[in-house]
C-alpha cells in the first residue's frame, strides 16, 4: 500500500488505526462542527435575543387568558406552571426544525462542501449540528427560566434537576434539529423547506402535551400525541423544571424514547448527508 | 504507508491520480464520459473547456463528493469509490463555489478545518500561525472572513485545504472574479506548493494565459470527453505553427457545444453568484 512518498519536510498526518483514536478523532470531529457554531452565536448573539420574544409572548399573552379557562390545567398546579414546560419545549422546537434551512443555505453558498470533502465521518458532521441546535436550544432555556421565574412560576432550581432539564432539551433539539435534516436531504431548496417546515412545526406542537394536557384529547389525537417525541420531552421539563411537576410515563421511559429516536434519526441522517453534496 | 519513496523524483514520475473510464449521467446528460487519465507527482494539471464541459463535475468525484455512474479512479493508490474516507484524507479542495465561513474568523474556519481533518491538537496553533502568516493574512486573523476581500477569501480557502498537508490539491476556477494582483498571489503559492513540498495539483480555469503559464499538462474537455491532453507546447502544434492556446480551445472545442452543452439556469447562477461572492 505503498504509494505514498510523503518528502521528509512535510510527514502526513495518518496514524495506525485503532478504535480509541477512531474515537477521539470523532469526538474531535463532532466538536469541530458544534464549535463554530457556538463561535458564531458569539460573533453575533443578536439571534439569541430576537429568539426570546417568541416564548415571551406565549406565556404572558396566551398564558394569561388561557390561565382563566377552569379546567385546562391538570391536578393542582397552576395554568402558568404547566404551560411555562411546554413553552421552553416548543421554543427550542422552533429553533430546531429550521435547522435544514441553514443546511441548505451552507449548501448554496459552497460552505458545506469544506465539512463534506473532509475525512470526518459523516455521523460525526450531523451530531456535530444535532449538538449545535442542542446549545441554542439550552439558551431559550435560560431565557424561559427567567422569564418564568418573573411571572412567578414555582421553578425548581436544584442543580440535579436543571441537569435533566438541560440533557432533556439537548436531546429534544439535536432530535428535531436531525429530523430537520433529513428532510433538507429531501427537499434541498429553501422555498420548498420552508412549505414543509410550517406544516411540520404545527402538528408536532399541538399534537403534544405542550400547551393542554393529553386528557382533553379526542382518542386518535391521543394516540398520535403519545408517538410524538415532544410529548415526552415536555413530560420531562414538566417534572424536573416545576416544583409541583410530576411525570406522566416515567423518566426512564422519556429519556429511553428520546435518546433511541435521537440515535436512529441521526444514522438516518448520516446516510442521507452525502445527498447535500450534490 | 510509511515513507518508502522519499526520493520519488530520482525514480522518475510516481502516479498519484489514475482515473479509468469514469462517467457520471445525469438523466439524459453524459457530464462525464469514459474520461481516462494519470497525473503524476508534483504535477499541476490544467482542465480547460466550455462551461458545462464536465470540468467541475469530474472534480466532485475525484473528491469524493459524486458518486460515478461508472468507471473508477484512485488517488494515492485509494480509490474513489470503495475508500472515500482514505481519499478524503490525502486530498484538498478549493471549491469553485465560497466554501470559508463569513460568520467566524479567518483563525476559527482554520481551526474548524485541523480538527476536522485530525491535526494533532499539539501542532494545532503551529500549523495555523503558519498557514495564516504564509497566505499574508496574520493582520486579519481575528477578522470576521465577511469583511475579507476576494483574495483573502481566496488564500484563506487555499490555506484551509492545505492545513492537514494533502497529497492532491483541486482547485476548481481558484482565480474567478479575482483582480490581476490577487491571481497572482493565489498563483505564485501554488507554484511554490510545488517546487518546494512536490505537491500535486488539479487545477480549472477560463483563463487560458494562466494555463498556459503555470501548467505542466493541460486537458481539454468538451461534452464530458477528453479531446485533447499534453504540454501547452503540444496542444498548440496540434492546431498549427503559430497557435496560441485560444486557438486550440476554439479548434478542438465543437462550436455547438455551448448550446447542448448542458450549461442550464443552475450552473450560470452558480458561475455568477461565485463571481459575486468572490469579487
Amino acid at each position: 500500500m505503498s504509494t505514498s512518498g510523503e518528502p521528509a519536510a512535510l510527514p502526513a498526518t495518518t496514524a495506525e488505526w485503532s478504535p480509541v483514536l477512531a474515537l477521539a478523532s470523532f469526538v474531535t470531529q463532532t466538536w469541530a462542527v458544534t464549535a463554530a457554531e457556538v463561535q458564531k452565536l458569539r460573533h453575533d448573539p443578536f439571534e439569541l435575543l430576537t429568539r426570546a420574544i417568541q416564548p415571551v409572548l406565549w406565556l404572558m399573552l396566551f398564558g394569561e387568558v388561557m390561565a382563566r379557562v377552569r379546567g385546562v390545567a391538570p391536578g393542582n398546579i397552576p395554568y402558568l406552571d404547566f404551560l411555562a414546560a411546554g413553552i421552553l419545549a416548543q421554543s427550542a422546537l422552533f429553533v430546531a426544525i429550521f435547522y435544514g434551512i441553514s443546511a441548505i443555505w451552507e449548501r448554496d453558498l459552497g460552505v458545506l462542501q469544506r465539512y463534506l470533502v473532509s475525512p470526518a465521518p459523516r455521523g460525526a458532521l450531523v451530531l456535530g449540528k444535532a449538538l449545535s441546535a442542542g446549545v441554542r436550544g439550552l439558551s431559550q432555556a435560560l431565557i424561559v427560566y427567567v422569564l418564568a421565574l418573573l411571572l412567578g412560576v414555582g421553578i425548581d432550581l436544584a442543580p440535579l434537576n436543571i441537569l435533566g432539564v438541560a440533557a432533556a432539551i439537548v436531546l429534544g433539539s439535536g432530535l428535531f434539529a436531525t429530523l430537520s435534516l433529513i428532510i433538507a436531504c429531501i427537499v434541498k431548496t429553501r422555498e420548498r423547506f420552508m412549505g414543509i417546515g410550517q406544516v411540520l412545526t404545527m402538528p408536532i406542537f399541538f399534537a403534544s402535551n405542550a400547551i393542554y394536557p393529553l386528557s382533553l384529547m379526542p382518542a386518535w389525537l391521543n394516540v398520535i400525541s403519545h408517538v410524538n417525541p415532544l410529548t415526552y420531552e415536555v413530560d420531562i421539563l414538566r417534572a424536573l423544571m416545576l416544583t409541583e411537576g410530576a411525570s406522566d410515563y416515567g423518566l426512564p421511559l422519556d429519556f429511553g424514547i428520546l435518546a433511541a429516536t435521537a440515535a436512529v434519526l441521526v444514522a438516518v441522517a448520516a446516510r442521507m448527508y452525502r445527498r447535500m453534496s450534490y | 504507508m510509511a515513507d518508502t519513496s522519499a526520493n520519488a523524483q530520482a525514480q522518475g514520475p510516481v502516479v498519484v491520480v489514475e482515473v479509468a473510464a469514469l462517467t457520471r449521467t445525469f438523466g439524459d446528460l453524459t457530464a462525464v464520459d469514459h474520461v481516462t487519465l494519470t497525473i503524476n507527482r508534483g504535477e499541476i494539471f490544467g482542465l480547460i473547456g466550455p462551461n458545462g464541459a464536465g470540468k467541475s463535475t469530474l472534480i466532485k468525484m475525484l473528491t469524493t463528493l459524486l458518486p460515478p455512474t461508472s468507471g473508477t479512479a484512485s488517488i494515492a493508490g485509494y480509490d474513489i469509490v470503495t475508500q472515500p474516507a482514505d481519499v478524503r484524507r490525502r486530498i484538498g479542495y478549493v471549491p469553485q463555489l465560497l466554501s470559508a465561513d463569513g460568520s467566524l474568523t479567518g483563525y476559527e474556519n482554520l481551526l474548524l478545518s485541523a480538527r476536522l481533518y485530525g491535526v494533532p491538537w499539539r501542532e494545532r496553533k503551529e500549523r495555523i500561525a503558519g498557514a495564516l502568516r504564509r497566505m499574508g493574512l496574520a493582520e486579519a486573523a481575528h477578522h470576521l472572513v465577511a469583511h475579507y476581500s476576494g483574495g483573502m477569501i481566496r488564500r484563506l480557502e487555499i490555506a484551509q485545504s492545505l492545513l492537514h498537508r494533502p497529497e492532491v490539491l483541486f482547485l476548481d476556477e481558484p482565480t474567478v472574479g479575482l483582480d490581476p494582483g490577487a491571481r497572482e498571489t493565489v498563483w505564485e503559492r501554488v507554484l511554490d506548493l510545488r517546487d518546494r513540498f512536490h505537491r500535486t495539483m488539479i487545477v480549472t480555469s477560463h483563463h487560458m494565459d494562466e494555463v498556459e503559464e503555470f501548467c505542466d499538462r493541460i486537458a481539454l474537455i468538451d461534452r464530458g470527453r477528453i479531446v485533447a491532453v499534453g504540454t501547452a507546447a503540444e496542444l498548440k502544434a496540434r492546431v498549427g505553427p503559430d497557435a496560441t492556446l485560444d486557438d486550440v480551445f476554439i479548434n478542438l472545442v465543437a462550436p455547438t457545444s455551448e448550446t447542448e452543452s448542458g450549461e442550464n439556469y443552475v450552473d450560470v447562477r452558480r458561475a455568477r453568484r461565485a463571481a459575486r461572492d468572490h469579487g
